[in-house]
């Protein structure tokens, strides 16, 4: 019997070790080793599980690199109020012991999606409290405010204050709620590249015109054409071979800033892992039933012959995000700008939408050339929200509006019709503490 | 003959200890103190500090050339440049980055930054007693968490009218007169023993 036991006990180890062992070191399918569904912010990628877990033994310290390696670009730009530089001195001992501050798994544990709260945090939101537990005695407008109100009232964020410093809100805090409409400034970031990286001469591929006269009209008054952007610039390998579907690689040949912002963020993020792109049906978001089967990619959005970017800053979204806020765009004032702009009543340059709040345009500087490009990243300023507020609300609308604004979920949800419900204090308590 | 063996024994022992004699970490064969240490690290802290505030604050600032705008939020602004104590600051957390060795860091019992308090006991009675006594350092022995360090606390004395001028009438201030020779802090040096 003993025989029949210990006999049992190795088959079934055996064959446990060897299943979980060819899946860890062989199978290309991994999901057996899922301990838990990712976050809303890593789901897409979480069967690449080398992109975080670079080394079986590496522990926290190698999970820390690889949060950094995607993470830390982010951080610098946001001029990171906690950054792990502020923990390392031994003088924090002890609050290190409560959370440790160091890495980022302290805050934002991954596989737990199940008790996961917005921008990934996985403690309770009270975790202001260990460090700043004195305020209300520094402070006489924080006296008796919860813990769980700091970074969930518009007031401050945990990394990203650069809309929320108390300086910030005295220097701006006059302007009318509409400022003014801003015009938009054109992007050039591809047509001052292109001549770059575009090789010549290009062979015509006069043939492949003649197969698709409509293709060839179509493109005729298209971005592409007005940059010289022929056939042979898309469909051509480096050897000058015709390619019939040109794909990402072929993109970025000059859209090298956009791609690399579309492949930071959610919709891209996949594509930048040679994985195949992220597909509506894999989210948890509300999309429309017709969107469910696609796949991202450039031409989701982008139709490459008409390269018709008014398409793709809306009805693109529009045709597969089904939420409230998208559902209510049309209707809302930002809707209604961008329908006169389109019916002639506006200059263009006064549209706003989908893609002027969540992709805005930014200068930057390319190898000492100064270009105006599309932030393709549509996760770069969306969470926390307050991160809009600079680089896109205050284009138009006062900073106190903006906040306001932004910490109402209604107001939100329905696209901004209407005005805030509730006023953020913030803005009147830092007047009154420079007054005194 | 018999003797062969255990002078060979005796030989081999001595070998063993000279190399592990010759690995050891200099500063422990150069017989350097913890205080020197401390001491030295300050001396160029100090020195550093001292060069920023006059040759590049003082000459390039508002009331030098005007090229430069010392300010807190010196990344927010067009040609912002650290405040001498966050350059202070920026430099502790570069020698962070490079090596655990030692740590520094630029407190107050009337910091601006709350953060920049005295936390641990030995840093609190540090900072007293350089207050309290003028011109003298402060070294001492604690354990935080696993380690004990040597912390030598240095008094950081206001040198120039833009330290006392910016924190006597900074909003987060807890005291508004010092004045040029007053102790205003202490620099905290520590190192793992």
């Amino acid at each position: 019997m003993k025989k029949l036991i210990w006999g049992t006990w190795l088959i079934v180890t055996t064959c446990l070790a060897s299943y979980y062992g060819y899946t860890l070191f062989k199978a290309d399918n991994k999901e057996a080793l899922l301990i838990g569904d990712a976050s809303h912010g890593h789901f897409q990628i979480e069967m690449a599980c080398t992109v975080c877990h670079t080394s079986a033994f590496g522990g926290t310290e190698s999970l820390q690199e690889s949060c950094v390696n995607c993470h830390a670009e982010e951080l610098e730009e946001a001029h990171d109020s906690h950054p792990q530089k502020k923990f390392t001195d031994p003088r924090n001992a002890s609050q290190l012991e409560t959370i440790d501050a160091r890495y980022c798994v302290s805050c934002h544990t991954e596989h737990q999606k199940e008790q996961t709260n917005p921008m990934g945090l996985t403690l309770p939101k009270d975790y202001c409290f260990h460090c700043h537990q004195d305020i209300g005695e520094e402070r006489d407008s924080h006296k008796n405010l919860t813990f769980d109100s700091c970074a969930s009232a518009g007031c401050h964020n945990y990394h990203d204050n650069r809309a929320l410093y108390e300086d910030f809100l005295l220097e701006n805090h006059q302007d009318s709620w509409v400022k003014q409409v801003a015009k938009i400034t054109e992007a050039n970031a591809a047509s001052t590249l292109a001549a770059q990286f575009i090789p010549t001469p290009l062979p015509p591929f006069a043939e492949k015109k003649e197969e698709h006269p409509d293709i060839h009209k179509d493109w005729s008054s298209s971005a592409h054409a007005s940059g010289n952007v022929d056939c042979a610039g898309c469909h051509s390998t480096d050897q000058l071979q015709w390619i019939e579907k040109p794909g990402i690689e072929q993109c970025q040949t000059c859209h090298m800033n956009e791609v690399e912002g579309y492949q930071a963020g959610k919709h891209g993020m996949r594509l930048a892992l040679n994985m195949a792109g992220i597909s509506p049906a894999e989210s948890s978001l509300p999309f429309k039933e017709q969107s469910l089967v696609l796949q991202q990619s450039c031409n989701s959005c982008h139709e490459p012959h008409t390269s018709n970017t008014q398409f793709a800053s809306k009805e693109a979204c529009l045709g597969c995000h089904n939420d409230q806020h998208s559902l209510a765009f049309e209707a809302s004032p930002h809707g209604q700008l961008l329908n006169n702009a389109i019916a002639g009543r506006l200059p263009a340059n006064e549209a706003v939408s989908c893609a002027t709040c969540h992709m805005p345009r930014q200068e930057k500087n390319h190898h000492g050339t100064k270009v105006i490009e599309v932030n393709h990243n549509q996760n770069h300023n969306l969470r926390p929200n307050e991160k809009m507020i600079r680089p896109v609300c205050m284009q138009c609308h006062s900073l106190g509006f903006s906040i306001d604004a932004l910490a109402d979920e209604q107001l939100i949800n329905n696209n901004f019709t209407g005005k805030p419900s509730a006023h953020i204090p913030s803005i009147d308590w830092a007047i009154r503490r420079s007054e005194n | 003959m018999k003797m062969k063996k255990p002078v060979v024994f005796a030989a081999v022992i001595t070998s063993v200890l000279s190399v592990t004699a010759c690995k050891e970490e200099p500063q422990a064969s150069a017989g350097i103190s913890p205080q020197q240490y401390t001491d030295s690290l300050f001396a160029v802290m100090n020195a550093d500090r001292a060069n920023y505030t006059k040759l590049i604050v003082q000459r390039l600032g508002p009331k030098g050339a005007g090229a430069i705008k010392p300010d807190e939020h010196w990344k927010d602004i067009e040609n912002g440049a650290l405040l001498p104590a966050q350059m202070f600051r920026a430099g502790s957390e570069a020698v962070s980055k490079i090596t655990d060795k030692f740590t520094y860091s630029l407190q107050s019992t009337w910091p601006i930054n709350k953060q920049n308090a005295p936390k641990t006991a030995l840093e609190k009675e540090g900072l007293k007693f350089i207050s309290d006594n003028p011109g003298k350092n402060f070294y001492g022995e604690e354990k935080l968490g696993d380690v004990t360090y040597y912390t030598a606390v240095y008094p950081d004395v206001a040198v120039s009218p833009a330290c006392t001028s910016c924190h006597n009438d900074h909003k987060d201030s807890p005291k508004d007169d010092f004045k040029i020779g007053d102790v205003m802090g202490g620099v905290v040096i520590r190192v793992p023993l």
